[in-house]
């Protein structure tokens, strides 16, 4: 029996849960029985016996779950194989963090969707977790949907990565995309990915390349490039003008944002992408090309944020836990 | 090997197989030709005819092969190499006008090894920021990245965007 918790109990985590109970059957068959043993959010939990059906309904009409005991004392007191660490992103590790440590130096297993952990201590969380004997899997990192990280460590194990570029966040290229499109202003463009949920309020974190900054730390760092957020040479979209689409245009080109690493590159921003290269995509895609050394290049693409696609990553570093082991 | 593209341009007697006269000991030296422009229209009083012939070919061998072709009774009218073979485009986004744009293009010209050939630009507004499209030639893949470096330096000095292509391989 796989004992899972999940600390985080907002969209990712509620996501998460949803997709263990609708393939529980599948999951079962591939890798085994599984039960989740807690959950918490910031300030709630539930323990012992519970239904993921019943969490989440408390936690959509009550705002919160049931017990008062939180999520560092849960992942303390209560036995667990699997923490799924679901919380809110903060570059400088946050909560998550300290709770990622935790989990790892009690012996368990732990899945993250939160990049902040992996950029402030990439380094240290993997030498803990080596230390432990136990895996720390962070597929949903980057990406959503998009398969990065496994990629990487499985397929090309014994390919030298010799350039990673990406466009690694789905709001930037909407409006990018768009802007190519209409021929608007960025403002404009911006508006509308607001009101479609595209883009947040307060865009700053998508638009200025902080989001894709971090995921491209991720990628580095999974390849073997020891780089921090600050190193990042960061240019962001908002000072795109409709004129640059068409002036490009002439010449073949189109512009998307662009993370990325090589040896002598650590960069996120702007670029003229031919108009036939396989990353000038549009909409909120994601897309990712390596180059390697033996195996040529080697492109994927795929959705880079949503419930259901974050979810799916974090089943998958479930499913590759079990049975790589 | 090092090579150039050379354009040649010859004075040919207006009668048949002159022009392979020209042509042959090109390719035999392993020039690969490239365009061949015949002006007719523009007889000179001898009454020859102005060929340019476009060829690429290993830079070692052209003194060389011009030798050969004057001997064997070739009117070389000129030749020259053409040293920029490798090329770009960046596109720069600001304030372009009020920040020189010339002095910001002439940053780049490397000793003649690398140059703007190309510049297209684009100002709505006559407060507002000019998007501009450059395309930049040099001698070869190093000189342009050196190119491309330099321009990266002032426009960050000037506050302009500059967006480079993702090609790496700099055609």
């Amino acid at each position: 029996m796989i004992r899972i918790a999940i600390v985080g109990f907002g969209t990712v985590g509620q996501g998460f849960a949803e997709l263990l109970e609708r393939k529980r059957e599948e999951i079962r068959k591939k890798i085994g029985e599984f039960k989740v043993v807690a959950i918490a959010d910031s300030k709630s939990s539930i323990s012992g016996e519970f239904s993921i059906d019943e969490a989440i309904k408390m936690k959509r009409e009550e705002g919160r779950l049931r017990d008062d005991r939180k999520a560092d004392e849960l992942i303390d007191e209560v036995d667990f194989d699997i923490l799924v660490e679901a919380t809110h992103t903060k570059l400088d590790g946050g909560s998550g963090l300290s709770y990622i440590k935790k989990a790892l130096k009690k012996g368990s297993h732990v899945i993250t969707s939160n990049k902040g952990p992996l950029v402030a201590d990439f380094e240290g969380l993997m030498t803990l977790a080596e230390k432990k004997g136990v895996k720390l899997m962070y597929e949903a990192t980057v990406g959503g949907a998009m398969p990065v990280i496994k990629l990487i460590k499985r397929y090309l194990a014994f390919c030298e990565i010799e350039s990673v570029r990406g466009i690694l966040n789905g709001t930037c290229n909407y409006i990018l995309s768009r802007m190519e499109e209409e021929g608007l202003p960025y403002e404009q463009i911006l508006n509308e990915a607001q009101e479609l949920g595209i883009a947040e309020a307060d865009p700053t974190y998508d638009v200025e390349g902080i989001d894709a900054a971090a995921k491209l730390i991720i990628i580095a760092n999974t390849i073997g490039v020891d780089a921090k957020f600050e190193d990042v040479e960061r240019v962001g979209i908002r000072k795109i003008t409709p004129e640059a689409f068409n002036v490009a245009e002439e010449k073949g080109y189109t512009i998307r944002l662009i993370a990325e690493v090589s040896k002598e590159t650590l960069r996120v921003s702007p670029r003229l992408v031919p108009l036939s290269h396989p990353l000038a995509i549009k909409g909120t895609m994601n897309a990712t090309m390596f180059k390697t050394d033996t195996a040529g290049n080697i492109f994927v693409a795929g959705r880079g944020a949503g419930k259901e696609e974050t979810a799916s990553a974090m089943l998958s570093d479930l499913y590759d836990i079990y049975v790589s082991n | 090997m090092n090579e150039v593209l050379i354009t040649l341009i010859v004075e040919l007697e207006d009668r048949p197989g002159q022009l392979l006269k020209v042509l042959e000991p090109i390719s035999k030296m392993g020039g690969n030709i490239v365009g061949i422009v015949h002006q007719r229209g523009k007889k000179t009083p001898l009454n020859r005819l102005p060929v340019e012939i476009s060829f690429k070919i290993d830079s070692k061998k052209v003194e060389r092969l011009i030798g050969s072709l004057r001997s064997s009774g070739i009117l070389v009218r000129s030749f020259n190499e053409v040293k920029l073979t490798a090329t770009t485009s960046v596109l720069l986004i600001g304030h372009l006008i009020h920040t020189d744009i010339s002095d910001t293009i002439q940053s780049i010209d490397i000793d003649g090894e690398a140059e703007c050939v190309e510049m297209h630009v684009s100002m709505p507004e006559i407060s507002g920021p000019s998007t501009a499209i450059v395309t930049i030639s040099a001698a070869g893949n190093e000189r342009l990245k050196e190119a491309v470096e330099k321009l990266r330096e002032i426009c960050r000095r000037k506050k302009i965007t500059m967006i480079e292509p993702i090609n790496e391989d700099l055609v």
